[in-house]
């Protein structure tokens, strides 16, 4: 009764992996939606990875947290290219993987990471733009006008990242973050969240000049030409210290600081390592791989069909269901395939088959030692175990030194790696012990003529 | 039965006649490193025309360029690869439209690489320590796994020996193929040394766990006797697992594209140095240990 129900948890599963991996799958619950993709690596898919380094002396410390804002920073402006699924990771203390897929242009992109941002307090007139809405400043036009000119009224519609609309009016920038002294995020009278800021002398007079002329306006905070926010100046401000209010929560109103005291980056980085790879490559490396590995796996099931006979046959079975969950699992978590990780997996099936190989051949010589199948079947898996157990966990420990030592360089070469030979032993323990023990009592308690000896390669 | 443990002085110099030979090759040519390890640049490129350049102009441009240290490779008519100091990207795009104005084609470019001088060396450093320390842990883990045999330690040392022995089988094979073949060691020849040391650990583990069992069962056996019963037990297993691992990773060494044959060679190699170490060297250092033969060694025969 057992195995039948263990049989039907493996049917259970089985229907699952299949279904994550039929293409174009989703998954869609109410609000939840997600759909199953598989990921390809840059070597795949081509695409550009940098990996930036913190310019900053090796023997002092960086500014805290100074890491983590500028990856935020950084993220935004990958974002801002239009690509999708760009990965921007901290890679040990001082540095930044940036991972950008597919077809970008590899200068422009990292043209667009390093630069420093641009931070810029500029006058919106009535009009509210916004978060996100790309505008044209006259701030860099060189031609910056004196007193503030007429307010603009410009369309409001959030126009996509990469393209400027070609009507745009030129907004004037009062003053730049250069101005900013200091910036805090602390609590009104009511309780509310707010960002206070102090001002140098300069910007406290452009300031001062400012508010008194526009109060009722909206000056908008823009970095590196992006609206960040628009608030509405309410009174003058004549000593430079402002406070900006809004319905902040602790988080945003810490972002919205964060990027007023760190509209540049908060420390200089610089490209210590960068790789592109272009599409065509990729793609045939990939279907190479593909193929090569269909091949291996066919010809490791022939070989132990041939070898092993019905266990061999009931081996296969538990390794297609072995690559079928591997695959899902991809899927699910998600996996980013690269091709050492498609290597990786190719060699998780050699690996997930010496399991049963180990089993069989325990199996066969307690068969030759006499023992009744039944008898034979549990002894062999059984005995084997110790090994399969301390071998893998072995095999294990080395995935995980792997990961770390990926992780702590950027190299998600290494990385994808660890990560699919890991999960390839993890499951091909349950595939090759439990499945392939299931199906195999299965079939003997279905088929009698299945117990002589001679299905086993004995006899 | 096989006697496996009787002739191992022959098998440990099978050993040594690959593993010399590459450690010569060692300190005669070094190691061939790719720019992971030594920080450079690479630019492939195909010229849409179908035909590129003499190598010698492309070197010249680079010059011209202020990057006088160029190696220039072809591969097929149309691509060719460059190698050099390692350049911001902003020089790239400066080298890829000098090339296409100055031989009439468009360029598509392939793959470009760029690695710092100081990142290369550190990724070499802690490649090593990350090699250290999953020998130790790995040492750690063997001892506590067979803490129920006597000198469980040995298990642990002399799998971590056989690892090495594949180890130095492994370098010493990249640093002839790299000198004759023109292949680096690169991140990925790194990914392929460490998988050779989880194979080779976990091949040897097999047939230690075969002493362990038959230790309890066969308490009367001479040592040697004992350890020679379990390879031979084990044989048939190893020598299966090996053929399915080396069919898949041949069916990649064949079938599988440029950009991963020199990474699944290495691993073909080391794998199979991983199950002739877990054959012939591994269960018999337990051996040579058990009957402390080192003091014999260096003395002439009677």
């Amino acid at each position: 009764m057992k195995r039948y129900r263990m049989f039907i948890v493996i049917l259970v599963l089985l229907a699952l992996a299949l279904w994550v991996d039929m293409p174009n799958s989703s998954l869609n619950v109410g609000n939840f939606s997600r759909s199953f993709e598989t990921k390809l690596g840059l070597d795949l898919v081509g695409g550009v990875q940098a990996l930036l380094e913190a310019d900053w002396p090796a023997d002092k410390a960086l500014p805290a947290d100074s890491m983590n804002t500028a990856r935020a920073i950084v993220e935004n402006r990958v974002n801002g290219l239009g690509v999708s699924e760009a990965v921007v990771q901290l890679a040990g203390e001082r540095r930044i993987v940036v991972e950008i897929p597919g077809q970008v242009d590899p200068d422009q992109a990292i043209a667009t990471i390093q630069e420093t941002g641009l931070l810029e307090f500029v006058h919106m007139g009535s009009q509210s733009l916004p978060e996100g809405t790309e505008i044209v400043t006259d701030y860099e036009t060189g031609n910056l006008p004196v007193e503030a000119p007429t307010p603009t009224v410009i369309t409001s519609t959030v126009v996509t990242p990469t393209e400027v609309l070609p009507a745009q009016e030129v907004l004037h920038t009062v003053m730049t973050g250069a101005a900013l002294k200091t910036v805090t995020v602390s609590t009104d009278t009511y309780g509310d969240y707010v960002i206070q800021f102090a001002l140098n002398a300069e910007g406290t007079q452009k300031f001062a000049e400012y508010t008194s002329l526009n109060v009722g306006q909206i000056l908008g905070i823009v970095l590196d030409k992006k609206v960040i926010s628009a608030p509405v100046v309410r009174d003058a401000i004549p000593d430079g210290q402002g406070i900006i209010s809004g319905n902040f929560t602790l988080e945003s109103a810490n972002k919205l600081a964060i990027q007023l005291r760190y509209g540049s980056l908060p420390i200089p980085l610089k490209v210590v390592e960068s790789n592109s790879v272009g599409p065509t490559l990729g793609q045939d490396s990939l279907r190479r791989s593909l193929i090569a590995g269909s091949i291996g796996l066919a010809m490791v099931i022939i070989f132990m069909a041939f070898y092993y006979r019905l266990p061999g046959m009931v081996a296969d079975l538990a390794l297609i269901v072995y690559a079928l969950l591997t695959l899902a699992l991809f899927k699910l978590i998600p996996v980013t395939l690269t091709l050492p990780g498609i290597a990786g997996f190719v060699l998780s099936i050699g690996m997930a088959v010496d399991a049963n190989i180990l089993i069989f051949s325990r199996l066969k010589e307690e068969l030759r030692g006499g023992r009744s199948l039944r008898q034979a079947i549990d002894l062999g898996w059984g005995r084997a175990w110790p090994s399969i157990r301390d071998s893998n966990f072995s095999t294990l420990i080395t995935c995980g030194i792997l990961f770390w030592f990926g992780n702590t360089f950027g190299a998600s070469i290494v990385k994808g790696f660890s990560i699919t030979l890991a999960i390839g032993v993890i499951i091909s323990l349950f595939t090759a012990i439990t499945v392939t023990r299931t199906i195999l009592h299965l079939v003997l308690d279905n088929m009698k003529f299945a117990e002589h000896p001679k299905w086993f390669g004995v006899g | 039965m096989l006697d496996i443990v009787g002739k191992r002085y022959l098998f440990f110099g099978v050993s040594l006649l690959v593993i010399v030979p590459g450690l010569i090759a060692l300190l005669l040519w070094g190691m061939p490193s790719g720019i992971d390890f030594t920080g450079g640049s690479l630019l492939e490129v195909e010229f849409d025309s179908g035909v590129a350049p003499q190598p010698s102009q492309i070197r010249e441009l680079y010059t011209q360029s202020g990057f006088d240290d160029s190696l220039v490779q072809t591969s097929g008519s149309a691509i060719i690869i460059v190698r050099s100091k390692s350049m911001p990207d902003s020089s790239k795009g400066e080298i890829i439209r000098e090339m296409e104005s100055r031989f009439g084609s468009t360029i598509t470019v392939r793959r470009f690489e760029s690695v710092g001088p100081s990142v290369g060396k550190e990724v070499a450093a802690r490649a090593a320590l990350a090699v250290a320390i999953a020998a130790i842990f790995i040492m750690l883990y063997i001892t506590y796994a067979f803490r129920g045999v006597a000198h469980a330690f040995r298990y642990g040392t002399s799998a971590i020996i056989a690892m090495l022995h594949d180890v130095a089988v492994v370098i010493g094979v990249e640093a002839i193929l790299g000198h004759f073949l023109g292949w680096e060691a690169d991140a990925l020849f790194l990914t392929a040394l460490l998988t050779v040391i989880g194979f080779s650990v976990h091949d040897t583990i097999v047939v230690f766990d075969r002493i362990r069992e038959n230790s309890t069962l066969y308490r009367r056996l001479p040592y040697q006797t004992l350890v020679n019963h379990s390879i031979v037990q084990t044989l048939d297993r190893s020598i299966n697992t090996q053929l399915t691992v080396m069919i898949t990773l041949l069916a990649l060494v064949l079938l599988g594209g440029e950009t991963t044959r020199h990474f699944v060679t290495i691993l073909l190699v080391g794998i199979f140095s991983g199950t002739y170490s877990s054959i012939f060297n591994a269960a018999s250092l337990l051996v040579v240990w058990e009957n402390r033969e080192w003091r014999t060694w260096f003395r002439t025969a009677k």
